[in-house]
């Protein structure tokens, strides 16, 4: 019989780190891709979401510089909503093709925040400091060996994405006006002659996944990168979307795909802590690829809804 | 131009010098507009073909930026390699392989989308991700320059540079080319068999699968592969005309442009060279703007996103939108023209709820 010796301390350091960096660089992809979910589950597909992402991230540097984290992330998920709302006024009100109204959502936002932090923060940028997230740890539960202190010992915004996913879920699955929702997303026209205004309907999914599209920008900012860089969003809203068809539009499975590519992100900390000689390209391509082969392995057996990208029924 | 300037107020510059900047950059001068202007309009025309070519076949390919990459890529990698060995035959070696590599990095995309119905604006653009960390990879490995400092490739030979147009300026070939390429894309699309079944997959792929004789999934699948390898040449040809080494940022977001080139042209080649030139005009004063009014460039890509949508609205207005892109189940995306249901309904307050599905 043989004895399981203990696991040597630095590997459980090792592998507490490894966790921890996946939770922290997953909460913002999850909170953008619950956001998505809600979009999507309306019948819309908001390739703009990029765009919503880098706007809630200047918007926190600006927030947080003048009013601190709570301001930072306030001014973020308003200027998501914002973003969002030029996405909606086309996209629904118009009806124009949502693929290249996105598109051009994503570009005008990443040009605009990129003038902006020049003019408004010039060369001084780099060194720019503003207040940041601080982890709150969980009483007791931040003390359970190697997952606490990942999952219970983060900021404010990861304990948010805990709350959100089973109130999405209930509110989804168990509430009228969510019903309504995936009807919508399901057929804009029956939803209309059963009297849901499908317009509307799709217009307030927006503005909620605006508002935490604009969050999980302010996320970056404030709880994981600490400052502002152009182009920082580094194609996270098009990974969220991936993360949505991974999780098959469904809040839990949603939350844990976005869990799998911060573990992905997180290997190059990790590859790097153990001092692999990988050329570190190869980590910074891989959440890219992963993002290819998820699409891959969620298509086929989709459950997305039926009206997706559809736009001949609104009003 | 006018949203520039109300930009400009906004953003609290000198309104006059900056425009003035723009101005002298890029048309004031026949040097500016030779050597900057047409010069930055080059690649936009070759990637803006690219975009024209696969939204007219109903694939949005917005991968132009990382297909372009793969092109610059392979023409440094092929002009350092051989570039002294095959002589006068270098150039044209360097930009068909920068051609075949643009095609390569469209294949993934191409191939989810065909095997797997995944939607390729996301894929080409993690593709385009990838591109950016490949030539990073490479101009820190197997293509850095010799002496191993900086993160570039050493400069191609003079061999295999592409020669000049008009001589004491910039301009070279590559502008020509792209010309021609725009008139041969023109007439493939609209003069012969394969063009038709290419606009017709395009404009609804329902109807053009069920009249027969066309592959749509077929034929929307070289499309895009054509379209990839445009922007590889593109970016071949920027790379040997323009910069003659591999950096990492070697393309200044030209794939992207390159959308708003070819929505701008409404997606015909030969308008393609016009909103090119335009664009190019755009970017080089942007240059010169940011030289001397201290304006960033980034306002540049602002413009080009209100230029998209001004015409998407100017389309709502007409009652025809440009496309409807439908993303059914477990299928390939189906890209409908979605003109008659939607023109027929456009400015209609209430609709009934009959509006048929494609089937």
């Amino acid at each position: 019989m043989t004895v399981v010796p203990p696991l040597p301390a630095e590997v459980a350091d090792q592998a507490a780190d490894f966790l921890e960096s996946t939770v922290r660089t997953a909460t913002p992809l999850a909170l953008a891709a619950l956001g998505e979910t809600i979009v999507e589950r309306s019948g819309i597909i908001n390739i703009g979401l990029e765009g919503v992402i880098i706007a809630g991230a200047f918007a926190a540097l600006a927030g947080a510089g003048v009013a601190g984290t709570g301001g930072g992330l306030a001014a973020a998920a308003l200027a998501g909503a914002g973003v969002t709302a030029l996405f909606a006024l086309f996209a629904v009100t118009l009806r124009a093709d949502q693929i290249i109204t996105g598109t051009a959502v994503t570009l005008l936002a990443l040009g605009a925040t990129g003038a902006l932090y020049r003019t408004h923060y010039g060369a001084a940028g780099a060194a720019l400091t503003i207040p940041t997230l601080v982890p709150l740890a969980v009483p007791m539960l931040q003390r359970i060996p190697v997952v606490g202190r990942a999952f219970f010992d983060q900021p404010v915004t990861t304990y948010a994405v805990y709350v959100a996913v089973p109130a999405l879920w209930w509110w989804l699955y168990r509430t009228h006006a969510g019903l309504a929702l995936r009807a919508v997303g399901e057929n804009a026209a029956a939803a209309l002659a059963a009297g849901v205004a499908p317009a509307r309907a799709q217009w307030l999914a927006l503005l909620a996944g605006g508002v935490l599209g604009g969050a999980a920008g302010g996320t970056l900012v404030l709880a994981q990168v600490g400052t502002f860089a152009e182009g920082m969003s580094a194609g996270r809203g098009f990974i969220a979307i991936a993360v949505v068809a991974l999780g098959r539009w469904h809040p839990a499975g949603v939350a844990i795909a976005a869990l799998l590519f911060g573990a992905a992100s997180a290997l190059q900390f990790l590859f790097q802590a153990m001092g692999w000689a990988v050329p570190y390209q190869l980590f910074l391509a891989l959440p890219y690829i992963l993002t290819l082969l998820a699409l891959a392995g969620a298509a086929g057996r989709s459950a997305a809804p039926a009206g997706l990208g559809r736009r001949e029924v609104a009003v | 131009m006018l949203a520039l300037a109300s930009l400009l107020v906004v953003g609290g510059y000198d309104a006059a010098r900056a425009l003035r900047a723009l101005w002298e950059g890029s048309l004031g001068s026949s040097y500016a507009v030779l050597s900057a202007t047409l010069v930055r309009a080059t690649p936009l025309v070759l990637a803006g073909l690219a975009v024209a070519l696969a939204f007219t076949a109903g694939v949005l390919n917005v991968g132009a930026e990382g297909q372009l990459l793969a092109g610059a890529a392979a023409a440094a990698a092929v002009g350092l390699a051989w570039g002294t060995t095959l002589g006068v035959a270098a150039p044209v070696v360097g930009l068909v392989a920068g051609t075949i590599a643009g095609a390569i990095w469209a294949l993934p995309a191409a191939y989810l989308r065909r095997r797997f119905g995944v939607l390729e604006v996301i894929s080409t653009i993690m593709l385009n991700f990838v591109a950016v960390d490949v030539v990073g990879w490479l101009v820190r490995g197997p293509l850095q320059e010799p002496l191993r400092i900086y993160p570039q490739s050493a400069p191609l030979p003079a061999v295999a540079q592409l020669p000049k147009l008009v001589a004491g300026t910039r301009l070279h070939w590559g502008f020509a080319l792209a010309v021609a390429a725009a008139g041969g894309l023109w007439w493939l699309l609209r003069r012969t068999a394969a063009g038709f079944r290419l606009r017709a997959s395009g404009a609804n792929p329902a109807a053009a699968a069920s009249a027969g004789l066309i592959d749509v999934s077929r034929t929307t699948a070289l499309a895009f592969l054509a379209s990839g390898a445009l922007a590889g040449l593109a970016g071949a040809v920027e790379l040997s005309g323009v910069t003659y080494a591999l950096y990492e940022n070697i393309s200044p977001g030209y794939g992207y442009t390159a959308i708003a080139v070819a929505l701008l042209a409404r997606l015909n080649p030969l308008t393609v060279v016009a909103s090119g030139v335009v664009f190019g005009a755009l970017e080089a004063g942007a240059g010169a703007m940011q030289r001397d009014a201290g304006v960033p460039a980034a306002v540049v890509s602002v413009v080009e996103a209100l230029i998209i949508l001004v015409l998407l609205a100017a389309d709502w207005l007409r009652g025809q939108p440009i496309r409807a892109v439908v993303w059914n189940r477990g299928g390939t995306p189906e890209v409908a023209a979605a003109g008659v249901a939607a023109g027929a309904t456009a400015g209609a307050s209430v609709e009934a709820p009959s509006t048929p599905r494609h089937p």
